[in-house]
């Protein structure tokens, strides 16, 4: 199977590869999927606490190509959005955009699910969240 | 990286045919295009002539007789012939059949489908080394056990099963013994008759012949086989195997026969040392191990595991210039990772991470040196980008995360 030049693109030149401090209440971290599955992604984001728009967005993926194609993509579209923005990313847009193959789809899916979590993260913090739930990165760190 | 030609690692898959045996097939495509079985007139005999050449070529590699050698259309169909033509003809004496869990899906989908006939099937388990245990062989036999099924060779590890004690059981128990040796034959000695087994499969495309054209093994004497035919027809290949033979090929394949034979002993211990630089190499970067026993296995196949990264993308930063195959199961359409690989113990997350690698005929010193290089710095990339191996290195206990299963 050959993948799309968008992800051969991201693959081979992945954005905002990285760390942001997790400890600062202004990141929210999403850590999704799992090594036996074959894919792990952590998605930060940086959320400029004035103006409450993400300033810098980071990630770091085990997985195949497409899988850091779709993590890599999602940061990009990230940076700039407000919280509210940022969760109207569907994982089909990443789908599209990537032209992703339907056995691929899965990869779009945690990318999704690892923005959700790392907003999740982020309210949590702040005090956002309506009703406390026990986020995906507390998980991953018990 | 420079643009240099496509290093091909994959010869497991399939070996590219040897230039000597495509210019020995050429004539049988249109100046001598006569079919076998024509009896009448020099066309027809030319052919036969040819195939019976081929079929003493491929005979001599096996040491084996001339009229146990019938032809099929690769080892795949070597395979379903022999089970499901032992299970019909031995229908009288039994319908148990013990087979490997790491066998190929020509072998396992087989029995899966005899199931169905009615057949009982036991899949023996391997240990981490991926070698059956010959006392569990042993007490899987029944009094109603018509066939054994072991693989020669694993087509994923190279590890090679225990050849001859497991058909000196199969001696002792009055038992047919049937092997999957696509992977082995004409890279290391394979004699059915001197090891004791009675049906043994192979395929000229592993053995840098042309795709299309396989053999089965069939024993006529001591004990004398019979296996029946799964396609009904002209009765060619003394009825077992109906169809016009595929004369170009089966020329193919005996040309592909005779050049193993000649040059297999220099070549396997050429491959040996290459596989062994590579593998030495690579086992130099940090968490890495090779799968499967590294003492019972095929001189040219190692299967590598690189911890906290994932198969598929590791391939994806050198496959432009190598051709490997990843246990992964981003690379199958099912996403489930490697059988054999679990089936030996590894967990899914080892699995994901395996690479193999099979050297061939074709491949020099530099092409391994060129991988050595590419294949490290892409493991090192992909490490940069991991967040486990990050966590890892950080002394996180990976064990003790509660991943999101997805």
């Amino acid at each position: 199977m050959a993948y799309s030049s968008k992800v051969l693109d991201h693959f081979q030149n992945p954005r905002n590869v990285g760390v942001l401090d997790k400890n600062k209440k202004n990141v929210g971290t999403g850590l999704v999927g799992a090594p036996e599955c074959g894919d792990v992604m952590r998605l930060q984001i940086e959320v400029d606490e004035e103006t409450g728009i993400i300033r810098d967005a980071k990630f770091k993926t085990f997985g195949c190509g497409s899988a850091i194609a779709s993590s890599s993509l999602a940061t990009e579209w990230l940076k700039g959005k407000t919280i509210e923005e940022a969760l109207t990313i569907d994982n089909m847009d990443i789908v599209e955009e990537l032209a992703l193959p339907p056995v691929k789809i899965h990869c779009s899916v945690l990318a999704e699910d690892a923005i959700k979590a790392a907003i999740e993260d982020y309210k949590r913090k702040n005090g956002l969240l309506e009703e406390p739930s026990q986020t995906t990165e507390q998980a991953a760190t018990a | 990286m420079d643009k240099r030609k496509l290093i091909y690692l994959d010869n497991n898959s399939t070996t590219p045919c040897d230039p000597r045996v495509v210019e020995a097939m050429l004539p049988y495509f249109f100046e001598k295009s006569g079919n076998a079985a024509s009896r009448s007139h020099p066309f027809g005999w030319e052919a036969e002539e040819a195939v019976d050449y081929a079929r003493e070529q491929i005979a001599q590699l096996i040491g084996a007789e001339d009229k146990e050698i019938i032809f099929t259309s690769g080892a795949t169909e070597s395979n379903n012939l022999a089970l499901k033509g032992v299970f019909e003809m031995y229908a009288r004496k039994g319908n148990h059949i013990i087979t490997v869990e790491t066998e190929h899906k020509a072998i396992l989908d087989t029995c899966r489908h005899l199931e169905k006939m009615g057949a009982e099937v036991t899949y023996l388990k391997v240990n981490s080394e991926g070698l059956i245990n010959l006392e569990e062989l042993e007490a899987a036999i029944r009094p109603t056990t018509i066939l054994v099924s072991v693989m020669w060779a694993n087509n994923e590890t190279g590890v090679i099963q225990p050849m001859r004690e497991i058909a000196a059981i199969c001696e002792r128990r009055g038992v047919l013994f049937h092997s999957d040796a696509t992977q082995a034959v004409g890279k290391v000695p394979t004699f059915p008759r001197e090891v004791g087994i009675h049906l043994m499969s192979f395929t000229a495309h592993k053995m840098y012949g042309p795709k299309g054209v396989g053999a089965l093994y069939v024993s006529r004497k001591n004990p004398r086989v019979k296996v029946t035919a799964q396609m009904d027809g002209g009765g060619h290949e003394r009825g077992m195997r109906s169809g016009t033979l595929n004369v170009p090929g089966i020329v193919g394949f005996g040309k592909a026969a005779e050049i193993a034979r000649q040059s297999m002993a220099e070549e396997a211990e050429r491959l040996r040392r290459l596989r062994d630089k590579l593998e030495n190499a690579l086992l130099q970067l940090e968490e890495t191990q090779v799968n499967g026993s590294r003492e019972h296995r095929m001189p040219h196949v190692t299967n590598i595991s690189f911890k906290h990264v994932e198969g598929e993308g590791l391939m994806m930063t050198f496959n432009q210039h190598i051709a490997v195959s990843s246990g992964s199961a981003c690379t199958s359409a099912s996403l489930e990772p490697s059988y054999v690989l679990v089936a030996m113990g590894l967990g899914d997350d080892l699995a994901h991470s395996s690479i193999r690698f099979s050297l061939g005929r074709f491949n020099t010193e530099e092409d391994v040196d060129f991988a050595i290089e590419a294949v490290t710095k892409g493991v090192n990339h992909m490490r940069e980008l991991s967040p486990i191996w990050e966590m890892y290195k950080e002394g996180v206990d990976l064990s003790k995360i509660e991943w999101a299963a997805h």
